[in-house]
């Protein structure tokens, strides 16, 4: 009688597994394009390799969208609205980063505007590589997401959550001041 | 009292249906959709998945005007589909059909969803919201007159009435054609489709009222919007295209009007909302004024 009933953790388990389902198969986007790479997504989406066929959509906002896709290099000044970005998001949430920007800073890593490692500021889940990356490889990354979600493996919003102090001391070493009160100015 | 419990039983079985019904056929769209513009398209079911894929996600909260506002909404649509004749038998509060209990009681989830997305806070839900309003005043005067008209020549004001009224007299989609294409371009405008898709707007106000839903709120709502499609496409089945008999009958023509309804948007691009309301209040305000002229003094 009493191995046959579940324990809570047993039944958590379940629940994420039969959530985890759900999720990689419906992954909706929020294209932060502000690299080139973002020339590489309309192919992926439209006729010619089909993204909606893997259940994928672009979203409109922060809080529709179940994954951050960063398009290339990040300047300084686009740091703080991803990270606001990032922050609105529901969880789960998961990072895809595109390019060698993301990784060491790209063609522009001595460019004093341009933040060089992004895995610093925020939690990354799939790197696709290639500058740019052809359609196969931004479709192979995001069946890689699929495959991360379903080994359990995609857990970089846990990662922010337990280590935000770190990732908080990083924005602040960047920016000086993550949170400002009016939009308006810097 | 066991009546009034069964019809309740029923009813509340006739709005699964209806979300059932509507989530596979917006599935199987989204595939037809695909199709036409030559792309493989999404699997069937994929609308399902997108649903409990919302519920499944964490949500926050706004206040609990923007929590009380989605549950509002969804239980007053449910109570709105409740009272739906699937065919000209079946329908769960038989004699409590009549078209205006679905007029006021489809107000009761709009306006939930309205004081739900202006709880949220965000100026571009307040935009949506508003819009939505102002969208509504301009499809319902055609659409209702059109009814009112029908009204005058069938004699009653209940769905299975008009519906067996049009079984033995023909359907009004031909003997009222004018009509029918009026109030084909008012159902375009309530369920938002792409001339008149200025509520939600993506790119343009960042889906509207939506715009600070996420997580479960958004998978109620999308759950409601179903069911609010469902009692919409229903009602000009019944009211134009003679009802149905059975429910095979019931599910060719939901599939067909929603359909068309669905490949007409995605040929179009979309409106401002004053060129909506100028729109509505033009033609087919007159074509269905002329129309209702004709039938009273014919």
């Amino acid at each position: 009688m009493e191995n046959k009933k579940l324990t809570q953790a047993q039944m958590d388990t379940k629940w994420t597994e039969l959530g985890d389902f759900f999720r990689r198969k419906s992954i909706w986007m929020l294209m932060y394009c502000t690299g080139c790479c973002a020339i590489e997504l309309p192919q992926a989406m439209t006729s010619a390799y089909d993204m909606e066929r893997l259940g994928m959509g672009p979203m409109a906002t922060p809080r529709q969208a179940d994954v951050l896709l960063i398009t290339g290099y990040l300047s300084l000044k686009t740091l703080r609205r991803l990270v606001y970005t990032y922050e609105q998001m529901s969880e789960p949430k998961y990072v895809v980063a595109f390019g060698p920007c993301v990784i060491n800073g790209g063609i522009y890593h001595d460019s004093h505007a341009v933040l060089n490692r992004l895995d610093h500021y925020l939690p990354i889940d799939v790197y696709i590589s290639g500058c740019m990356p052809n359609p196969e490889s931004v479709m192979n990354g995001f069946t890689d997401l699929m495959d991360l979600i379903k080994n359990k493996t995609a857990v970089g919003w846990k990662n922010y959550r337990d280590n935000n102090e770190w990732y908080k001391k990083n924005q602040m070493d960047a920016l000086g001041e993550v949170f400002v009160h009016d939009e308006f100015h810097e | 009292m066991s009546v009034i419990l069964m019809s309740m039983l029923i009813g509340l079985g006739v709005a699964l249906f209806g979300f059932t019904l509507q989530t596979t056929i917006g599935g199987i769209n989204r595939k037809v959709v695909g199709r036409m513009q030559k792309r493989y398209g999404p699997k069937w079911y994929q609308e399902f998945l997108d649903i409990f894929k919302a519920l499944s996600k964490r949500a926050i909260s706004h206040g609990w005007i923007y929590d009380f506002g989605v549950i509002m909404a969804v239980g007053g649509i449910t109570a709105t589909a409740m009272f739906m004749p699937i065919t000209d038998s079946l329908v769960a509060f038989a004699g409590y059909d009549n078209f205006f209990i679905f007029v006021y009681l489809l107000a009761v989830g709009m306006l939930g969803m309205a004081m739900s997305a202006s709880g949220s806070g965000n100026p571009l839900a307040s935009i949506g919201v508003m819009r939505a309003l102002t969208q509504m005043l301009a499809y319902e005067v055609p659409f209702m007159v059109v009814v009112i008209t029908i009204i005058k020549v069938s004699g009653t004001s209940s769905l299975t009435g008009i519906m067996e009224f049009q079984q033995a007299n023909g359907w009004f989609a031909l003997s009222l054609p004018i009509g029918f294409g009026v109030a084909f371009l008012s159902l375009l405008g309530m369920l938002g489709k792409k001339p008149f898709e200025t509520y939600i707007a993506p790119s343009e106000i960042a889906s509207g009222p939506m715009v600070e839903y996420g997580g479960k709120q958004l998978g109620l709502l999308f759950v409601m919007h179903e069911i609010a499609t469902f009692i919409e496409v229903s009602l000009f089945v019944h009211l134009f295209l003679g009802g149905a008999s059975n429910i095979i009958e019931f599910l060719a023509k939901y599939f067909i009007v929603y359909t068309v309804a669905n490949l007409i948007s995605n040929l179009n691009g979309r409106f401002k909302i004053d060129q909506v309301v100028v729109f509505f209040y033009k033609w087919p305000l007159a074509l269905a004024v002329l129309q209702a002229i004709w039938v009273l003094w014919r």
